[in-house]
């Protein structure tokens, strides 16, 4: 069973602080983690390796990443890619999703897992863009894998209120939830044997597929601007002991007729 | 050395460094006076719209252009489960109708599923046209037929915009249908608009929610966005029924079976709910939800938290409010104990009403709530309640 997870790297959200002057990020010290999501993609590649053998491939981007394909490597994944090029610079959804579906197309693959989204960039559409490039069928918020059976996949996913049971041939892309696993602490030994391994690099020269699809030039979308969030300009600060603060409030609720037993 | 899609025009540059804070990674310099952007550059195209100047140019190569001109009409996805069209889409009808109007084209609807002639009726209000797919093969959604059937809708109707719902169905289809028609998507927008050129202008938040983008997709057709439920506001029914489309229902894969469907209790909907008192760190310990529920309780509300006690399972991710939860947009929104992570804003910050009720009188929270009280939630909270009880009563 070949598996690949793709992963992100992004800016360990609970850090960022923001200029209030200027409304941009405040980015000294800002630490990198794998996106929070990929974790449990991660986690389950490594469980069906487990269960059914193969291997788990591992595929992403800028040089930076590569101390997180470390990570995933001292967490048990057998091999790592990483895709860098200032060619894939400017990616919007759509390049990056191709970008990746070139480097698949080059491996063996049974099954995709990627995370559900990411926390920065937060719009989960990579991943089924990314089955559609590769031409195969995918499935969102996957919950439980049940079992791979002759070709065969079976899994359940949570829409909304309606949990489902599905069965999909091979090769699937799958994005899974928070509920699917426990992602595992990487092991000591898995640790120092992570610091050495070769992470593969690969470039766009090395996909030899039409460049102009990549980075920028294959990005459709382009942001024009970009401006501090909205803020709340009157607070009124309700102050006193708690009583009158519970007192002030409450009037202000009634007013508004939020309260109306 | 610099890159090929991004320049800085020397002669324009007056080495201000605005472009130096705006870059969200720090690959800008003033070397001798004049901005330099490192090889590294992710071509975000944050200092082109920052630069006062205009001293910095992103170009892009041409890749087979797309004749927007024989794009027109805005096309919403009618969502639906078991017949029951999501609120969303009327939203997206109301948004929808908008735009349709300032291009001066028109808003269509396309709905997919089985026994739907009365529903597409009623949308037949909301909009100009219904394309109807209405067949038992369709009774349940499954990614390859739906993608295939609304695909080929937009190869033939050709649209120049696409709404979706940012609803699982959606975030699921979208992506999808994009990579198939080979254009641009963008999640989650927040607002939508229409330029001078007559491009859809959408904005959302970025880079986790600390600045907003204003994003387009000026070469490529359809403009396709997703929308979240209880971001715009929701459309007028008019007198005239729209035309309604028969068509017909066409699809050669269709991968994915479903071998069982089960409703799950509905324990919480947030979502939906009209006042919600939420919890996070600053209750201390997880009883702490005791008290949020009973003011939760009296107001006639739902319980939200924040995603720092979900992730110390103080309370189900059902509850989870924020960029990696749901959106709401109650009436009334009381943050207790929450400082405010821009995450957690994302989620809340168009409710109608916020009160902040928090020690630290610095917490961000503060800053977008309507009233503020500072203080500990321990010794405030039992008395609001005792004094709605008592209002109650009175």
């Amino acid at each position: 069973m070949d598996v690949i997870v793709c992963i992100k790297q992004v800016p360990a959200t609970a850090k960022i602080e923001i200029d209030e002057e200027t409304g941009t990020l405040i980015r000294e010290g800002i630490e990198v983690e794998i996106n929070p999501f990929d974790l449990y993609a991660i986690e389950e590649g490594i469980r069906i390796k487990e269960k059914y053998g193969g291997k788990v491939t591992l595929t992403m981007g800028p040089p930076q990443a590569e101390s997180s394909l470390r990570e995933a490597i001292a967490m048990g994944v057998d091999d790592a890619i990483l895709l860098s090029d200032k060619a894939f610079a400017g990616s919007d959804t759509l390049a990056t999703s191709y970008t990746l579906s070139c480097a698949i197309k080059k491996l063996n693959c049974d099954i995709v897992i990627c995370g559900v989204k990411t926390t920065d960039g937060d719009t989960g559409q990579v991943c089924p863009e990314l089955a559609e490039h590769l031409g195969i069928s995918h499935v969102c918020y996957v919950t439980r894998l049940e079992e791979i059976k002759s070709g065969r996949i079976k899994v359940k996913r949570e829409l909304d209120n309606i949990c489902e049971e599905l069965e999909v041939p091979l090769p699937l892309l799958i994005t899974v939830t928070k509920d699917i696993n426990e992602p595992r602490l990487p092991s000591f030994r898995r640790k120092m044997y992570a610091k050495k391994v070769e992470i593969k690099l690969w470039k766009s020269e090395y996909l030899q597929e039409n460049c102009l699809l990549f980075g920028l030039d294959g990005s459709p979308t382009r942001v024009i601007k970009t401006f501090p969030p909205p803020k709340q300009e009157n607070t009124e600060k309700i102050i006193g002991d708690p009583l009158t603060q519970a007192k002030k409030l409450v009037s202000r609720l009634i007013k508004l007729k939020v309260v109306s037993i | 050395m610099e890159k090929k899609n991004i320049k800085v025009i020397k002669e324009k540059c007056t080495g201000c460094s605005i472009c130096v804070d705006a870059c969200p990674f720090t690959y800008i310099r003033i070397i001798n006076n004049i901005a330099a952007i490192s090889d590294d550059c992710r071509l975000c195209g944050i200092c082109v719209s920052t630069c006062p100047e205009g001293a910095i140019v992103i170009s892009k190569k041409e890749t087979g252009k797309v004749d927007i001109s024989k794009y027109s009409g805005v096309l919403v996805f009618g969502e639906q489960k078991d017949g029951r069209i999501a609120p969303v889409v009327y939203e997206l009808l109301g948004k929808g109708r908008e735009l349709a109007r300032e291009l001066n084209e028109d808003l269509f609807c396309v709905l997919l599923g089985n026994n739907l002639k009365e529903q597409a009726t009623e949308m037949g209000f909301y909009c100009d046209k219904v394309y109807l797919y209405d067949s038992p093969e369709l009774t349940s959604f499954r990614i390859d037929p739906y993608t295939s059937i609304i695909s080929n809708l937009a190869k033939k109707i050709k649209p120049s915009i696409i709404l979706l719902g940012a609803t699982p169905m959606g975030r699921s289809l979208a992506p999808r249908v994009a990579a198939r028609l080979k254009t641009g998507l963008t999640a989650d927008c927040t607002s939508l608009d229409i330029d001078a050129e007559g491009n859809l202008v959408q904005t959302r938040p970025a880079f986790g929610g600390n600045v907003m983008a204003r994003i387009i997709c000026p070469e490529s057709r359809p403009q396709m966005a997703t929308v979240r439920y209880k971001i715009m506001r929701k459309a007028e029914k008019s007198s005239n029924p729209g035309l309604i489309v028969n068509r017909l229902c066409e699809f050669k894969i269709d991968r994915v079976k479903i071998l069982e469907s089960v409703k799950m209790k509905e324990g919480t909907n947030i979502v939906d709910a009209d006042v919600i008192v939420s919890g996070g760190k600053g209750l201390g310990r997880p009883e702490g939800f005791k008290l949020i529920k009973e003011l939760a309780d009296v107001l006639g509300g739902a319980v939200g938290a924040s995603r720092a006690v979900v992730d110390e399972g103080w309370i189900s991710h059902l509850h989870q409010i924020g960029l990696s939860g749901r959106t709401v947009r109650p009436k009334l929104y009381v943050a207790c104990g929450i400082s405010g992570a821009v995450q957690h804003l994302a989620g809340m910050k168009t409710s109608d009403t916020i009160v902040a009720i928090n020690k630290d009188s610095n917490a961000p929270i503060f800053s977008l709530a309507h009233y503020g009280i500072v203080g500990d939630l321990y010794e405030v909270i039992p008395k609001v309640i005792e004094e709605i009880r008592a209002y109650g009563s009175s």
